[in-house]
């Protein structure tokens, strides 16, 4: 049987506000714990929360920029649950009223175009830190907890179950942190927690329209871990359907290190949240005047970026989504321009040798050694031809891993073309005079001879000869000699 | 429709309560009376209605995005029931209960 997977994708992000939603604590990252706190993020008695308008406009920047409604009335909601990093024993979220709802997201996977269904994006609170790590800071009966981070805004995108492959689900979060970066609402830092993504993955047959039993996938803290953590609990649950077995409702977690999810709670009982209108804060009208306000903030757009691709630096559709829709990518190639590459070729060897590079050694773009200017300085060399494209691409291989200038590389290693004609007829002159056979077989009339040579006088010069040179050298100097019989 | 103990007791575990079966069936008659007598409210006609989400009529009370000085350290931690070093320390939960 085949099956199809159907994936939806929640995400949390962390606003880049100064202060907190509700207190005026400050939010910087790394600060010593429990220095950025005060009586109202502390959950003390009797403390009043005061909105911050900021995060409720980066909340509505972020739903207009992903296409929604984002609506006139809204209000705040208490999620009441018992967790330690929860001070006050409720989370200050929003339940049926949203600030975004109904929106949507396009993205292109293997040149096809998809459109993704955003169901809403609401505004809360971000809890507190709970530090396990280390022996010396926990123990079996304890955890221990800052709570510098409780009360940072946090807004949860929820996305419809749109998403059919693994692929599709890294194309979505690509572009969703692509926007949010672009859009300057949060620094969307994967390792600092500052974005995190959980996946609902079910499968059903190939053809049927209804919805298997789903799992919820937790943990996982790259781009890269949600495409295995979806590739390896779709065929999972394929494997446990195959089997006889019943696919059941549960939350799993993402153990990176084995490459597998395992489980962790049953979900088969729905939590039972006891939401209610929170009390402590009065509604919030949003009006037109408001939403175009915001709007007017909003700058360009992964989409409007790939259009100005396509019209400005004449890309073709699909390396300009690839290189469009992701941020870090967007960036190095713009970088790559300013220092003076010609795009199309800049754009092809981002997508082809340095997409690979990066992919068989798990690199991050951004702090790729082959940074934009020395690729420009590569490619500029490559346009002058001062080296050939064979020697580029082992020039590229040089810098990628140690980094450094090419051009100071071309020179220490004697990789420059051989531009001067003397030098190179010299050299064809001794590849005519070790291979008299083919070289007899030109002189009589065999043009295709030609090749056979040309590629033992590139073989000769290391590959540094200009082919369309060596070819026209060989050329004269067999005439001549024809003409001389 | 009255509360029964079972209602009482789910309750009772949400909201991390802990009290014997006599207490329960004496909560469950007090819940009764309380909900007996805001029942008169499903008398009135709200059909079409928008719910009120807020006693008051304010709307859009907000603050700017200003830092303020919080407590410091030693403030924070000074009411914690356990501490360690510069961290609140609390029960180890193992049963990851969900966050955000
Ligand atoms: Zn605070």
């Amino acid at each position: 049987m085949s099956w199809e997977t159907v994936i939806g994708i929640e995400v949390h992000v962390e606003l880049s506000t100064e202060s907190k939603v509700f207190c005026g604590c400050k939010t910087r990252f790394g600060a010593r714990p429990n220095t950025q706190v005060c009586p109202v993020c502390l959950g003390m008695p009797g403390v009043l929360p005061v909105l911050n308008r900021k995060a409720v406009e980066y909340c509505m920047k972020a739903a207009l920029a992903l296409n929604c409604e984002v609506s006139g009335r809204t209000k705040f909601d208490r999620k009441n649950y018992f967790y330690p990093d929860l001070p006050k024993a409720y989370q200050i979220s929003q339940y049926d009223m949203p600030i975004g709802k109904n929106g949507w997201m396009d993205v292109e996977v293997d040149g096809k175009a998809k459109r993704i269904g955003i169901r809403r994006v609401h505004l809360e609170e971000e809890t507190g830190k709970l530090v396990h790590a280390g022996d010396d800071i926990t123990s079996a009966e304890s955890s221990m907890i800052d709570f510098n981070r409780c009360g940072i805004p946090l807004i949860e995108i929820v996305s419809e179950a749109d998403m059919r492959s693994a692929d599709e689900a890294r194309a979505y979060l690509v572009k969703l942190r692509s926007i949010l970066l672009a859009i300057g609402v949060s620094d969307c830092k994967m390792e600092e927690g500052s974005m995190r993504c959980e996946a609902n993955v079910s499968i059903r047959p190939e053809g049927s329209t209804e919805f298997g039993a789903l799992t919820e996938m937790k943990n996982i803290a790259s781009f890269k871990a949600v495409y295995k953590a979806i590739e390896f609990e779709s065929k999972r649950q394929a494997k446990v359907l195959e089997s006889g077995g019943r696919v059941r409702r549960e939350t799993r977690h993402w153990d990176d290190l084995k490459s597998e999810t395992v489980f962790m709670r049953s979900k088969e009982q729905a939590h039972d949240y006891r939401y209610f209108p929170e009390p402590d804060l009065v509604p919030l009208e949003i009006d037109r005047a408001w939403t175009d306000r915001v709007k007017d903030t909003i700058p360009e757009l992964p989409d409007q970026r790939k259009a100005r691709y396509v019209a400005d630096y004449g890309l073709g559709q699909r390396e300009s989504s690839l290189i469009s829709d992701d941020m870090d990518l967007s960036t190095y190639f713009e970088k790559g321009i300013e220092a003076g590459a010609e795009a199309k070729a800049l754009a092809n060897w981002m997508t082809g040798e340095l997409a690979a590079a990066l992919n068989a050694s798990g690199t991050e773009i951004s702090s790729s050694k082959a940074g934009p200017a020395e690729m420009a300085e590569l490619l500029g060399m490559v346009a002058k031809n001062e080296i050939s494209g064979k020697t580029a691409k082992e020039v590229f291989a040089e810098v990628f891993a140690k980094g450094g200038s090419p051009r100071k590389m071309v020179e220490a290693m004697g990789l420059g073309q051989i531009s001067g004609e003397e030098e190179l007829r010299k050299a064809a002159v001794a590849v005519i005079d070790a291979n008299p056979g083919p070289s007899a077989d030109y002189i009589a009339g065999k043009e295709n001879a030609i090749m056979f040579l040309v590629g033992q006088l590139m073989k000769a010069t290391k590959g540094r000869a200009n082919p369309k040179m060596a070819n026209q050298l060989l050329k004269q100097e067999l005439d001549g000699r024809k003409k001389n019989l | 429709m009255g509360i029964g103990r079972d209602e009482v007791m789910r309750i009772a575990e949400l909201a991390r309560l802990e009290f014997g079966e006599e207490d329960a069936a004496k909560y469950a008659k007090e819940l009764d009376l309380i909900l007996g007598y805001v029942a008169k409210l499903e008398e009135v006609g709200t059909e079409g209605k928008e719910a009120l989400t807020h006693a008051q009529e304010l709307v859009n009370v907000m603050r700017d995005d200003v830092p303020v000085e919080g407590l410091s350290q030693e403030q924070a931690l000074m009411n914690a029931p356990a501490r360690k070093g510069e961290f609140f320390l609390v029960p180890r939960i193992m049963d990851n209960s969900d966050e955000d």
